[in-house]
């Protein structure tokens, strides 16, 4: 009988660039990937194990040792923190037995860190072997720690109430919740499956015409940069190669941020069909939807819902009738890498290896997946796309502002009322937002915009206005209220975890990120000093020779605050004297030494 | 021109630096007209007598005996220099920065080549004249904050000799190539 | 015959084949472009961004860009020099580098290039990251207190089927390089000290030497780094 692990490589041909489904299917079998099952593979595809291994460690939710028949991997974003992570940490660690980082010693239980989970308004939320549980007290990890004992399936422990919409369907069963508190026009309106290719097909559009309409409407995308959809369409169908591919990113990585889990769950044919109407304008066969490891519970879901579209004719030879267009879309996961978000890291990812990113030039619309033209387009952006391909330009144009068009979908979460996804046209002022979660604008200490490696703004920037011209945004908005120490549990968490997700490959990303964290730790601790904080401000240029947007950013949650909450920084500073270094103390250095020797001080 | 006063120590270093200071020869004498020194094992006055207008601090902070000495500097002295490795950021003493200081002892005293045999007692040197071990080897700038810093193992005489005197005589320091050193 | 383009580094007028990297072609104008992850013969990645410069305003890696016709490069402006040097100081004081004890001293690039940049101490506050010392290989030490993580022996040391010797482990502020104990063990002599001269630092060491050169006259006793490109001008 062949082992699990052949059957694997079989499945994807032993080929080198499906390392990372090869990864994910063999771990889920086995639970975790034991060196001997990593020789087999690196035998089998003639690379070397450290070439395997280099995989593997990337990501954080693949290992090499046992993570307990039930892992538990913990959010431990800001939000999940503002919203009582310390105490369901707490409870996990008192019911189970064992520290975070740590399995119990019957391998029953592992406890795990994880950054965020994509389920910002329903913390604190945990992943547990892949199914996601949220909103935890410390009397339901009683129950579920419980349930563990007993051996209960984990669809056995999780609570019995399922999610709203689509969060409650047979292939779902998740009891994630939407959280849909305004729809638009866009995204959240009516759309029929198959709809986008219809318009194509019956207008007889030829590729050309799509991009021209999509120009036209003035799509940007909607992952943060905002660059012309149709433009990199453009780019992508002039450029040469042998195959053209379409990626859809639903990665959404950046803490904060949730609404393509939303959008995918509520409107899966509306991206699914954005992608085709992509592929047919580009001119590709292959779709590849690229999921964050955290999103894995949509896997069956999505899977059906791509078979219902392949018996519908929507996919597959001559796709939504349109003679001539073959085109097909399959899953590819992540396994836990921020970086991956980076279009460019993505395709490294997908093609089986660590998620760096690449360097530019070529992009890849000229160079992408495997070598060959590739456009990645984020969820949103390409249901955008599909949607302006069903009703026109003009349509979409009466959408937001002149050079902002059409909706913007908001992940709003932290401290409101109504935490959650709303569908807004672009134009309206952060205050308008605040007003309408429900967040009493008094008690707002500051909004975080765009993630971590956006800004953080305080009340006097409140009246900017959310649009590419202004205030340009993923779509995250995290309300933090005057009750929390902005610096330590939001600033610190963030540059954290840009020093964690850091690809590492790059100098100053990877070290920058470190030395802003010291830094940032001496403040905290009080000994920090002016010359500390102009430091930060003076490294900003040595972020920006970075590769990628993560060292680009990486140092913003530090440079807006203190830009925008100096006082902050200043109030901290109790050691006015330049000349001595507060931060060594001698009792505490000779401690241990006085300790061996049986010193008194 | 009055002279500017010039202290100078060795904490957790080898003297290499104080050898190189000493290195540069004959301008020794041309370095006689230009300074006085204070605080120096050059002269063996061992206690502060009158504030310094250059403080240059070899080795790094290993010990609280360093700590106090390379405090005392920063106070008497109106310029601080870090002179060589040691002083800049730990040198070969800070090799030790990542072996927890129980096992560094007891490497020296109980299980070490030398002494493993020769200690019967298993004695680790406690004696209250003895300086206090720290945890690590501190680069002194953690300390205080150092002015100058002119690395080399030694620093080279050429470097001093440029430094000393353009900060004497308040002129802008020239640095050719051969003189940055970092071994 | 590749098609010859003009463009310019710091307002002098260059010439060079259309689809050159910039560094060479750079550097057959005698043009020096520092560099530290850049290796001939193996494709770039733009790891340490010490060729960091500016391209028509655009910062961008040198050793990735290929030359193009009308192209404006800023390569020594007080802006794009104090970025190389902040670049090497994190170097610096991301790892453990102690040139007085290293065997690589004289020899190696970074330190080098601290030398050109006249590096007298990092900006950055020294992290002293514990890091470990890999000896079991017969023939190779791998210290990683030195590493730089250029990807050089990642990119440049494969086996006679392609397979690599040494690869990345981990991410962020864990990363490291790993080196694959079963391939390595039966390394040639000649890919041994392939791997040696690869390594940019002394992070790769052949075993049984050491200190080979004198003070005074190794690689970089005499002159700096990059003025062997400068005086071929």
């Amino acid at each position: 009988m062949k082992s699990i692990v052949q059957n694997v490589l079989e499945k994807y041909n032993s080929d080198a660039t499906r390392l990372m489904d090869i990864l994910i299917d063999v771990q889920e079998d086995q639970g975790y990937l034991p060196p001997p099952v990593l020789a087999e593979i690196a035998e089998t595809l003639d690379i070397s194990e450290v070439d395997v291994l280099q995989t593997v460690s990337f990501y954080h939710f693949f290992s090499t040792e046992p993570r307990g028949k039930y892992s538990v991997y913990l959010n431990d974003s800001v939000v999940a923190e503002m919203m009582g992570r310390a105490k369901i940490a707490e409870a996990f660690e008192r019911e189970a037995g064992c520290k975070f980082g740590e399995v119990t010693e019957d391998e029953l239980i592992g406890l795990f860190d994880t950054p965020c989970i994509g389920m910002n308004d329903q913390e604190p939320a945990a992943i547990i072997n892949g199914v996601i549980f949220t909103e935890l007290t410390a009397f339901r990890v009683k129950e579920i720690v419980n349930g563990m004992r007993a051996g209960l399936s984990v669809e056995e422990l999780r609570a019995q109430s399922l999610g709203d919409g689509m969060n409650a369907s047979e292939s779902l069963h998740s009891t994630v919740d939407n959280n849909i508190h305004k729809t638009g026009a866009v995204i959240f309106s009516d759309y029929d499956p198959g709809e986008a290719l219809a318009a194509i097909s019956k207008e007889s559009l030829s590729p050309e015409q799509v991009i021209e309409r999509v120009k036209a409407s003035g799509v940007r995308g909607r992952g943060g940069a905002g660059f012309p959809t149709a433009l990199k369409w453009e780019f992508c169908r002039k450029a040469k190669g042998e195959k053209h591919y379409v990626f859809c990113n639903a990665d959404e990585g950046e803490p904060g941020t949730f609404k393509d889990r939303v959008i995918l769950t509520e409107r899966p044919n509306l991206v699914l069909d954005g992608m085709t109407v992509a592929g047919y304008a580009i001119g590709a066969t292959e779709g590849i939807l690229y999921l964050r490891y955290e999103y894995r519970y949509l896997r069956d879901y999505l899977e059906k819902i791509l078979a219902d579209m392949r018996a519908a004719g929507q996919l597959g030879k001559n796709a939504g009738d349109i003679k001539g267009f073959d085109f097909d879309i399959r899953l590819q996961f992540g396994a836990g890498a921020y970086v991956c978000g980076e279009e460019s890291a993505l395709i490294e990812s997908a093609e089986g290896k660590r998620g760096e990113p690449r360097d530019r030039p070529p992009f890849p619309v000229e160079k992408g997946f495997l070598g060959m033209p590739t456009i990645v387009n984020n969820v949103e952006t390409l249901c955008q796309a599909a949607k302006v391909v069903v009703k026109g330009a003009d349509w979409y144009r009466t959408l937001g502002t002149s050079q902002s068009t059409g909706t913007k979908v908001l992940s709003v979460s932290g401290d409101c009322k109504f935490p959650g996804v709303y569908e807004i046209e672009w134009g309206f002022s952060v205050n308008d937002i605040l007003n309408m979660v429900g967040a009493e604008t008094g008690e707002v200490q500051a909004v975080q915009v765009g993630g971590p490696s956006g800004s953080c703004i305080a009340s006097n920037e409140f009246s900017r206005i959310l649009s590419y011209e202004d205030l340009a945004t993923g779509g995250s908005l995290i309300i933090i209220g005057e009750r929390h120490d902005l610096l330590k549990v939001v600033v610190y968490n963030f540059i954290d975890f840009f020093a964690k997700e850091s690809c590492g490959s790059c100098s100053t990303c990877r070290a920058l990120t470190m030395m802003y964290r010291k830094t940032l730790e001496k403040i905290l601790a009080g000994h920090g000093k002016r010359s500390d904080v102009q430091a930060m401000l003076d490294w900003v240029p040595i972020a920006l020779a970075s590769r990628c947007g993560l060292g680009h950013t990486a140092p913003n949650p530090i440079v807006s605050t203190i830009k925008n909450f100096r006082h902050l920084y200043e109030g901290r500073i109790v050691n006015a004297d330049e000349t001595f270094e507060s931060s060594f103390d001698l009792e505490t250095s000779v401690a241990e030494a006085n300790r061996t020797v049986g010193r008194k001080l | 021109m009055d002279k500017k006063i010039v202290a100078t120590t060795s904490l957790a270093g080898c003297f290499g630096c104080h050898m190189s200071v000493l290195d540069i020869d004959e301008r020794i004498l041309d370095l006689i007209e230009l300074v006085e020194f204070n605080k120096s094992p050059i002269d063996d006055i061992k206690t502060f007598t009158k504030h310094c207008d250059i403080g240059i601090v070899e080795g790094g902070c290993a010990t609280s005996e360093n700590v106090h000495v390379l405090k005392e500097f920063r106070k008497n002295c109106s310029t601080l220099i870090a002179l060589g490795e040691c002083a800049i950021m730990g040198g070969l003493p800070a090799l030790r920065n990542n072996i927890p200081i129980t096992e560094c002892l007891e490497e020296a005293y109980l299980n070490g080549l030398t002494t493993k045999d020769n200690n019967p007692d298993r004695i680790l040197p406690n004696d209250e004249e003895i300086p206090m071990m720290l945890d690590r080897v501190y680069p002194i700038r953690e300390l205080v904050k150092v002015d100058f810093f002119l690395p080399g193992c030694p620093p080279t005489a050429d470097l001093i000799w440029n430094a000393l005197t353009a900060l004497i005589l308040g002129k802008e320091m020239d640095l050719p190539y051969e003189v940055i050193r970092y071994d | 015959m590749a098609k010859i383009v003009t463009f310019s580094i710091d307002g002098q007028k260059c010439m060079a084949e259309e689809g050159q990297y910039l560094v060479d072609a750079a550097e057959t104008n005698g043009v020096y472009i520092p560099t530290l992850c850049n290796m001939t013969g193996v494709p770039p990645q733009g790891s340490c961004r010490v060729c960091s410069v500016k391209i028509n305003g655009k910062l961008t890696t040198a050793c990735t860009t290929k030359v193009s016709e009308g192209m404006e490069v800023i390569n020594e402006s007080e802006e794009i020099q104090d970025l190389r040097k902040a670049i090497i100081e994190l170097l610096f004081a991301e790892g453990n580098h102690f040139c007085p004890s290293c065997e690589q001293s004289g020899n190696c690039e970074l330190q080098a290039l601290a030398y050109r940049f006249q590096v007298l101490v990092p900006r950055f506050p020294y992290l002293f990251p514990e890091r470990d010392i890999e000896a079991s290989n017969p023939k190779l030490f791998k210290d990683h207190n030195r590493s730089i993580l250029c990807k050089r022996c990642i990119r440049a040391i494969t086996d006679e089927r392609g397979r690599r010797l040494f690869a990345f482990g981990k991410r962020g502020d864990r990363i490291g390089i790993s080196i694959d104990t079963k391939l390595a063990a039966n390394i040639s002599d000649e890919l041994a000290d392939r791997a040696a001269e690869v390594c940019p630092v002394g992070a790769i060491i052949r075993k049984g030497r050491g200190f080979a050169v004198p003070i005074g006259q190794r690689r970089y006793d005499g002159q700096p780094i990059g003025a062997d490109v400068e005086q071929a001008k």
